[in-house]
């Protein structure tokens, strides 16, 4: 399986941005754990790992791991990158923890209490209109409608212009990877809609809706915790990474409920299971099954030496699986003890937005499950192809009231 | 190995032996005691790993962060000044035999 190269690195000879490798995710994942604890890409020159332990120790020590170079594989230091790095996410303390501060506090639990009987009753409205139609796509008309409505309403985005917001979110997602065709089409798009001037207008303070996360942020810049700069940048990460990611893991967990009766009736039976529902199908399959950091200088990892500023990805979708951390990691379980998998990451960059995207989820899932007796697929799903993203455009079903 | 005891609401004990390094969430969730939940993982970001730690090891815990202490406001039950998220707590050699109070709920 794997090899060694004249630099004594175990080598593993794999593209995972194939598009072979997109359509067999769950065997791209298996050759990754398969290959050791690390192994050395050489197609792009990055080193990568699946297994869970190593993936914690390369989350938890930031000093020898920096997401300052860019958590994608482009290094944003040394190469030019494609935006303005982000402060929050590529970025090492001291320059992260303020901007981390000001976030965690916007999107701290007590903050979303007070939006979750607004979430649940515009989940519950839209799963009663889906409960009026013959067919519906749970994909497209549910598991994107619902983030693609709730989120940019809670940051306080103007109501006009969300037509920019998906492109945009998919050109960031190709960017983080290889410079491919995806990336190119992505990009082509967002430069004849004019989308970078969207974001930009959109990242002002002055364009922001009142009540808003984006209002309690410039607020926070106004108390001199962060710049205004960064306040605008904070707005920004919103947009590239709030509700692609959020869309996928409920279009994932729904699928996973559709080829899962018996998980099905568990939650239909117990529709507080909706949260773990989510939470498994994050570990089981994640919307964003990748991400990088980079080597502040030659360090050990797992008894292989690497050099300084070597990328490392941390493949998570290979980690969620890993046979020495999970029981029966193949099966998709509701009931499981979910604490620990690594879909949001973990340590000082472990998802920020991670609760709204729980109290999203648990808000469509819950309203399923109290209102929908079954859901049968009636087609394909229909994979994405995004670099750095998994997930589902497609999942045309026939639904039956409960 | 670090010998750490939960003393849960209605006083049920749980007396655990745990490798060094280990966080208190960690222990409380690897070992199925209830009252910890840990559902962000140990990033500070749930407040539903508050513990009380008790008196007698009150100088030996790391201090507390900023961020952590933010996010103890966001805890379901009441906060004292023994409060602490058991994420953001390693278990080291000079927290052997630490006794630990859960709250009534996260």
């Amino acid at each position: 399986m794997t090899n060694s190269d004249s630099l004594d690195r175990p080598v593993l000879d794999i593209d995972p941005f194939s598009r072979e490798s997109m359509d067999n995710p769950i065997a791209l994942d298996e050759a990754i754990r398969a290959a050791g604890p690390i192994a050395w890409v050489p197609k792009y020159g990055f080193w990568i790992t699946g297994h869970d332990a190593v993936v914690r120790e390369v989350f938890e020590d930031w000093r020898r791991f920096s997401s300052a170079f860019g958590t994608g594989l482009t290094n944003v230091v040394t190469e030019e990158p494609w935006r303005k790095p982000s402060s929050i996410l590529e970025a090492d303390p001291p320059i992260h923890t303020p901007n981390r501060k000001v976030l965690a506090k916007v999107l701290s639990p007590s903050a979303l209490r007070k939006m979750a009987d607004d979430f649940r009753a515009e989940a519950d409205r839209m799963v009663d209109a889906l409960l009026q139609q013959d067919t519906v796509d749970l994909a497209s008309d549910l598991a994107f409608a619902f983030p693609f409505k709730v989120l940019p309403d809670a940051v306080g985005l103007q109501p006009s212009g969300r037509h920019h917001l998906m492109p945009y979110s998919t050109l960031n997602f190709n960017a983080m990877g290889p410079k491919n065709e995806r990336y190119h089409a992505a990009r082509k798009i967002v430069e004849e809609q004019g989308t970078f001037e969207y974001v930009a207008a959109q990242m002002a303070e002055e364009n922001l809706l009142p009540g808003g996360f984006g209002e309690e942020i410039y607020a926070a810049a106004h108390r001199g915790e962060i710049s205004l700069e960064d306040a605008g940048m904070l707005v920004r990460a919103f947009i590239s990474a709030g509700i692609d990611t959020t869309v996928f893991g409920i279009g994932i967990a729904i699928k996973a409920l559709i080829e899962n009766p018996a998980q099905w009736d568990k939650l239909r039976a117990d529709p507080s299971l909706a949260r773990a529902a989510f939470e498994e199908g994050l570990r089981w399959y994640a919307p964003s099954p990748v991400i990088g950091r980079t080597t502040s200088g030659p360090t050990e990892l797992a008894g292989v030496q690497l050099g300084g500023g070597e990328k490392v990805m941390m493949w998570l979708g290979a980690a969620n699986r890993d046979p020495a951390r999970w029981e029966d990691p193949d099966t998709y379980d509701i009931s499981r003890r979910t604490v620990g998998h690594l879909a949001f990451g973990t340590g000082i960059h472990g998802c920020v937005g991670q609760m709204v995207a729980r109290l999203e989820a648990e808000s469509v899932l819950g309203a399923l499950a109290r209102k929908v007796a079954k859901i049968e697929l009636i087609g394909t799903p229909e994979r994405v192809y995004i670099n750095w993203l998994r997930g589902y455009h497609a999942l045309p079903a026939r639904l039956t009231p409960a | 190995m670090v010998k750490i005891t939960f003393v849960s609401a209605s006083g049920a004990r749980t007396e655990l032996d745990v490798s060094e390094g280990t966080s208190i969430m960690q222990a409380a969730v690897q070992n199925g005691v209830d009252g910890v939940i840990g559902e962000c993982g140990g990033a500070a970001m749930c407040a539903t790993c508050h513990v009380h730690i008790d008196p007698a090891f009150a100088d030996k815990v790391q201090p507390i962060a900023d961020i952590e202490e933010a996010m103890l406001d966001c805890a379901m039950s009441p906060v004292d000044a023994r409060s602490r998220l058991g994420c953001q707590i390693a278990l080291g050699p000079e927290l052997d035999g630490v006794i630990v109070h859960l709250p009534p709920s996260q």
